[in-house]
């Protein structure tokens, strides 16, 4: 019973991520991105190379946990122009972009 | 003799007559009524007659646009534009084609012409400074690093030029004002402003040049600078506009494009507030305040001051609102479309053009009746900017 619980929470917590991802589909995938290369990139630049805000390249975001950038992304940062961008995006969405940028599939 | 030299002055002329047919130049004209539009996403401007609502052509190969802006030659042929990328190109409004071009930083925001009309002045995020290019050859002139501190360099907002032959600036991350003299172009001499106030977003001068201003993110309240009496200082003005309340978000940097001037009264966006501020500019305190429909990035008066036209931030993007200066009311609310990024009126205002960013066009419209009189197809516009620039001061 144990080992089957298990079993089930570990597929959860690995399946998860993917369900969140496939509910964002292709569609609201292409406006999240253009959303950040045209709105983000208006502080951080459409090709993301930084602006009055920083870059968000891959290297730029190297070692930074996916964790801290969403929650950035959704609550912005105070004392900084980096505003909360969670009435334009969900969670999951967030997590995906996060993604993306990490990966560097943003562009 | 006289005749001899009138002919042998035939094929000299005629040949010249070929080379600008041969370089795409039309039959001679004027530019008083020619701007360019910016594609941001495609790297391309696109050469607008203002008097016939039209495209006249499509100029592409300027590098990353995402946040373009120009300034005009003061014969007003050439325009010079500053890319996101760093790239600084001299474009040829006539033979329409980019008569030079040099990438002269990692990351660009925005420039400024000399008043003499000889400098290029860049500012730059990346290194952050100020760079100097003779305007003809676009040769670099000289560098004045925006370094504060213990030697970081500042990223450099709200360059304008000012009578003098000088160049005013403002230090983002620093809160520096300077004023850089050129009157020896290849020897800037630099006069710094400390403690200016948090993080300036962006800069504009007055239309006769005096004064200075500098919008501030990191606080309520703008910095004022008098070029006439430099050793005044800066002083704050409009402090605590917010009245203590929590500032709204920001989705987008309002600008201060050109000082949006109406008889004695300026009209500025106010940051984090869905309002634009009304200033007495001759006590330089508030006088009123207008409430919009959101977020103010461009706050533009018609050339004759009597409207204003405001833009906005997400999620308001898609608004413009007229205030009229005799009643301080808005008079009209206009959706033109997705992404409302910039507004540009035509030399004595009888119409301004729009750009709507996600919605791929630029409208223009009639100010004295606010319909829709022409749309220019465009991919992604973003800033319009129109040859009279090249006769202010600050633009």
């Amino acid at each position: 019973m144990k080992l089957y619980w298990a079993k089930h929470v570990w597929a959860a917590l690995f399946l998860l991520p993917l369900a969140a991802q496939a509910d964002i589909t292709p569609a609201r995938q292409q406006q999240l991105l253009y959303l950040l290369r045209q709105d983000c990139g208006s502080c951080h630049g459409m090709t993301l190379q930084g602006g009055l805000g920083p870059a968000l390249t891959p290297q730029a975001l190297s070692g930074k946990s996916s964790d801290m950038l969403r929650t950035v992304i959704l609550y912005g940062r105070p004392g900084t122009p980096m505003p909360p961008w969670q009435p334009f995006m969900s969670e999951s969405e967030a997590a995906w972009l996060v993604q993306q940028l990490l990966e560097g599939k943003a562009l | 003799m006289i005749a001899e030299r009138q002919q042998r002055n035939v094929p000299a002329a005629l040949a010249g007559c070929l080379l600008l047919w041969l370089a795409g130049c039309a039959t001679p004209r004027g530019t008083g009524d020619l701007g360019l539009v910016i594609e941001r996403a495609a790297g391309r401007v696109q050469v607008v007659n203002t008097s016939q609502p039209r495209s006249l052509a499509t100029i592409a190969g300027l590098g990353d646009l995402s946040h373009a802006s120009l300034v005009y030659s003061r014969d007003a042929r050439y325009a010079y534009v500053f890319g996101r990328d760093g790239g600084l190109t001299k474009l040829d409004l006539l033979c329409r084609r980019i008569d030079k071009r040099v990438l002269q930083s990692g990351n660009a925001i925005g420039g400024a012409i000399s008043q003499d009309g000889r400098l290029i002045a860049v500012s730059n995020y990346t290194p952050g400074g100020v760079k100097v290019f003779d305007a003809a050859t676009l040769e670099p002139l000289a560098d004045i690093p925006a370094v504060y501190g213990n030697g970081q360099h500042s990223k450099v907002v709200g360059l304008v030029d000012a009578p003098g032959n000088r160049f005013v600036f403002s230090l983002y991350d620093a809160g520096e004002i300077w004023i850089a003299d050129l009157h020896d172009a290849k020897k800037p001499v630099v006069q710094k402003f400390m403690n200016i106030g948090k993080l300036p977003y962006d800069g504009t001068v007055t239309p006769d040049g005096r004064y200075y201003i500098a919008g501030l993110f990191g606080e309520d309240g703008l910095a004022l600078l008098d070029l006439w009496q430099p050793e005044q200082g800066v002083r704050r003005v409009l402090q605590g506009y917010g009245r203590g309340e929590q500032p709204l978000p920001v989705y987008k940097m309002p600008h201060m494009d050109y000082w949006a001037l109406a008889g004695d009264r300026a009209y500025v966006p106010a940051v984090g507030r869905h309002e634009v501020l009304v200033i007495d500019q001759r006590s330089w305190k508030e006088t009123g305040r207008v409430a919009v429909a959101g977020q103010p990035v461009f706050v533009v008066a018609r050339p004759d001051g009597r409207q204003v036209w405001v833009n906005f931030a997400l999620p308001h993007n898609d608004t413009v609102q007229v205030i009229d200066t005799l009643t301080g009311k808005i008079v009209q609310t206009l959706t033109p479309g997705k992404a409302v990024l910039h507004m540009e009126f035509t030399p004595r205002g009888e119409n301004v053009w729009i750009s709507v960013r996600d919605d791929n066009r630029v409208d223009v419209y009639d100010t004295e009746t606010f319909a829709k009189i022409a749309t220019l197809p465009a991919q992604n516009p973003s800033g319009i900017f129109f040859t009279p620039r090249a006769h202010r001061i600050g633009q």
